[in-house]
């Protein structure tokens, strides 16, 4: 028998005042851990999903509507760029990769939301260091696309599936041509996970998606701040054998090729990778510095460092609602801590007698002080330990409802190494917990407790 | 010798601040083995006078010598180590923890002397006949069953001397003889000295040796 065993039998003793305050410290501790878990979980999310590129350009607006469209697909596209734009950037010898990405329809299964792209995309790594892994091949054809492994998920599709997509803003109207899925993702724990690509070639050619031509060289006028024959010209004979057919009135059959007019195409915003100098990493940041303030002084496209905007919302926004969820769940542990020093202290009234006993059988001063404290630390670890279990198995609940509620993707099993120092930290609090109601332990009058 | 007192004085101050005189003790002494019974009346200073020799409570002046050693000398810690080790006691109201089954009540005695020794605490409780109640906790035993285990506990760390403060004061008469019986021949079997309180005459004339504390014990106040 030590001192420990002693400990546990004194807290079996009162199983009920102890079983609720070891629970009260479960409960604060697996709240911190849920926080904890999808406090990391957001913010991997935010700072790794669009950590690969260095810019992200789209028309003038906010900055964070274009992140949170282009990166995140959560919110609504701005506006979109004039392909003429898109080339333009392309061909700048500053830039490695520009990808064009256009967005707005979701897949009418699912509602998964549609990105049209280039091949390219998939040969950028989605976060520093990581590539694109993918069961079956990237994107080839016109028709092809790429799907996330939570869509194929959800979904239920594989490599050879076919569906369609339900046109942007327009719930009841669904797109008759088809797109056929060519490669699974692996999961890659980003907003990927639950998108779908498909050609930007078949995305163009969808009804629909192609500008009039008049509205097109409008918008594109007025974009580049030229006037309408400007932009004629510089499209020459297609535009008029384009505004022949249309006034022929093109019979658009689905799902087969046919050309689209660059006049006639947009895009939602461009995902830029600088070049790199020298071997020098930091020239890619000034490249995209300098090409953000020389978009800044141009006409109407911006260029925005996706994860800066996303910084300054985790600091101003996001991460003021994590501190406060954090700061909660430490004061609900805190408050916890009170309630098994208020539990312990009050049963030391009771107990004057079994620790005088203790006592007079030869227990020291300070070995009852330690029983006493044992219990303490005994009680808040064990509390620890069952609401970490609790925590984890409460993450592991909830992580596919908060998916499916917000898209956000959480690892049922993820763990955080912070959670480690979460037991420091109680046997700590259980010490000063356990510190005061040791004391009276300690100052106890043996022949007066006796004789009570 | 087992115990000896000599000069032995104690006085509690009352909350009027008045000086009240409880032990004033010349000369007291018990041979190794032998069994002293103390008679004195309610108030007279007998439990005091154990907590005094037990280290419990330390006196004002005098020398309280147990087993060669002079208590009054030691620091509180080594009065707890030397009372652990050599004293046992043997209380009115038992006194057992009652989270602690009869076994693990022996066995906490010896865990304080740093001697847990489970097989000495078994064939203890199997001598005061509570072989197959070792795991009984003490809600579970009769009221002389409780003081058999306090009984033991009182011998597992093989005292040299017994205090037994009014033993048999909680238990019926049916159990009063075998209470007391036991304790003496536990003692006579261990060679301990037993130095036991009462108030009973009919527990005082089992005793050879009886002394009335009124005869020695003259409290008064002094400086």
């Amino acid at each position: 028998m030590n001192l420990l065993t002693i400990a546990i039998k004194s807290i079996r003793q009162r199983l009920l005042a102890s079983s609720l305050t070891g629970l009260s410290v479960a409960l604060g501790v697996a709240l911190m851990v849920a926080v904890l878990v999808i406090n990391g979980v957001i913010g991997r999310m935010f700072s790794q999903s669009g950590s690969g590129y260095d810019l992200i350009i789209g028309p003038k607006g906010s900055d964070l509507q274009l992140v949170l469209s282009s990166i995140y697909r959560v919110s609504p596209p701005i506006e979109n760029l004039p392909w003429r734009f898109y080339t333009q950037i392309r061909e700048r010898r500053d830039i490695e990769h520009a990808i064009p990405i256009a967005l707005g329809d979701t897949t009418e299964e699912g509602g998964f939301p549609i990105v049209g792209t280039i091949p390219q995309y998939f040969g950028v790594e989605y976060a520093h260091g990581r590539k694109f892994l993918v069961k079956g091949d990237f994107l080839q054809g016109t028709w092809d696309a790429v799907i996330g492994a939570e869509v194929a998920r959800k979904n239920g599709w594989d490599v050879g599936s076919k569906f369609r997509m339900i046109h942007g803003g327009q719930d009841d109207h669904v797109h008759e041509e088809q797109f056929t899925v060519r490669g699974v993702l692996k999961r890659t724990g980003t907003p990927n996970d639950r998108s779908v690509f498909v050609h930007l070639d078949g995305f163009f050619q969808i009804d629909g998606h192609g500008k009039p031509l008049e509205e097109a060289i409008n918008r594109e006028a007025d974009f580049f701040g030229v006037s309408p024959e400007t932009v004629r010209e510089w499209y020459g004979d297609d535009l008029a054998h384009a505004e022949e057919e249309e006034a022929d009135g093109h019979d658009h059959d689905h799902a087969h090729d046919h050309e689209v007019l660059d006049a006639q195409k947009e895009v939602t915003s461009i995902l830029v990778v600088m070049k790199t100098r020298n071997n020098n990493p930091l020239t890619r940041t000034t490249g995209s510095l300098m090409l953000k303030n020389e978009l800044k002084e141009g006409f109407q496209a911006q260029g925005v460092n996706p994860i800066e905007v996303m910084r300054r919302l985790m600091d101003n926004l996001v991460g003021n609602v994590r501190l406060a969820l954090l700061y909660l769940t430490g004061l609900i542990i805190a408050v916890s801590g009170i309630g098994i020093f208020v539990s312990i202290y009050n049963s030391m009234a009771d107990r004057k007698r079994e620790i005088a006993i203790m006592r007079a059988l030869g227990a020291r001063r300070q070995t009852v002080f330690s029983v006493i404290l044992a219990e303490s630390i005994l009680l808040c670890l064990g509390g620890g330990l069952f609401g970490l279990l609790l925590g984890h198995g409460l993450v592991f609940a909830a992580a596919p409802l908060v998916e499916a509620r917000s898209g956000l993707l959480i690892d049922p099993f993820a763990f955080e190494p912070i959670e480690l120092v979460l037991f420091p930290v109680l046997i700590v609090l259980a010490s000063l917990i356990g510190f005061l109601p040791g004391l009276t332990a300690y100052r106890t009058d043996v022949a007066d407790a006796l004789s009570n | 010798m087992s115990l000896q007192l000599h000069n032995v004085k104690k006085s509690y101050r009352e909350p009027d601040g008045n000086i009240l005189p409880v032990l004033n003790v010349e000369s007291f002494a018990l041979d190794q083995g032998e069994q002293v019974v103390l008679v004195g009346e309610s108030g007279g200073g007998k439990t005091t006078l154990l907590n005094a020799i037990s280290g419990i409570t330390t006196v004002d002046s005098g020398e309280v010598i147990v087993d060669g050693v002079d208590l009054t000398r030691l620091p509180e810690a080594g009065r707890d180590r030397f009372r652990a080790e050599r004293i046992g006691i043997v209380f009115q109201t038992f006194n057992l923890l009652p989270a602690f089954s009869a076994l693990e009540n022996v066995l906490l005695g010896m865990t304080f002397a740093g001697r847990a020794d489970r097989d000495f605490a078994r064939t203890l409780l199997e001598r005061v006949g509570l072989g197959k109640r070792l795991s009984h906790r003490p809600p579970q035993l009769s009221v002389g069953e409780q003081q058999r285990v306090a009984v033991a506990r009182a011998l597992a760390n093989r005292p040299r001397l017994m205090l037994a403060d009014e033993p048999t004061a909680s238990v019926d008469l049916a159990n009063q003889n075998t209470i007391l019986s036991l304790i003496r021949e536990t003692c006579s079997e261990h060679g301990v000295s037993l130095l036991m309180v009462t108030h009973s005459h009919d527990v005082a004339d089992q005793f050879d040796r009886v002394e009335q504390l009124a005869n020695f014990n003259k409290p008064e106040v002094h400086a």
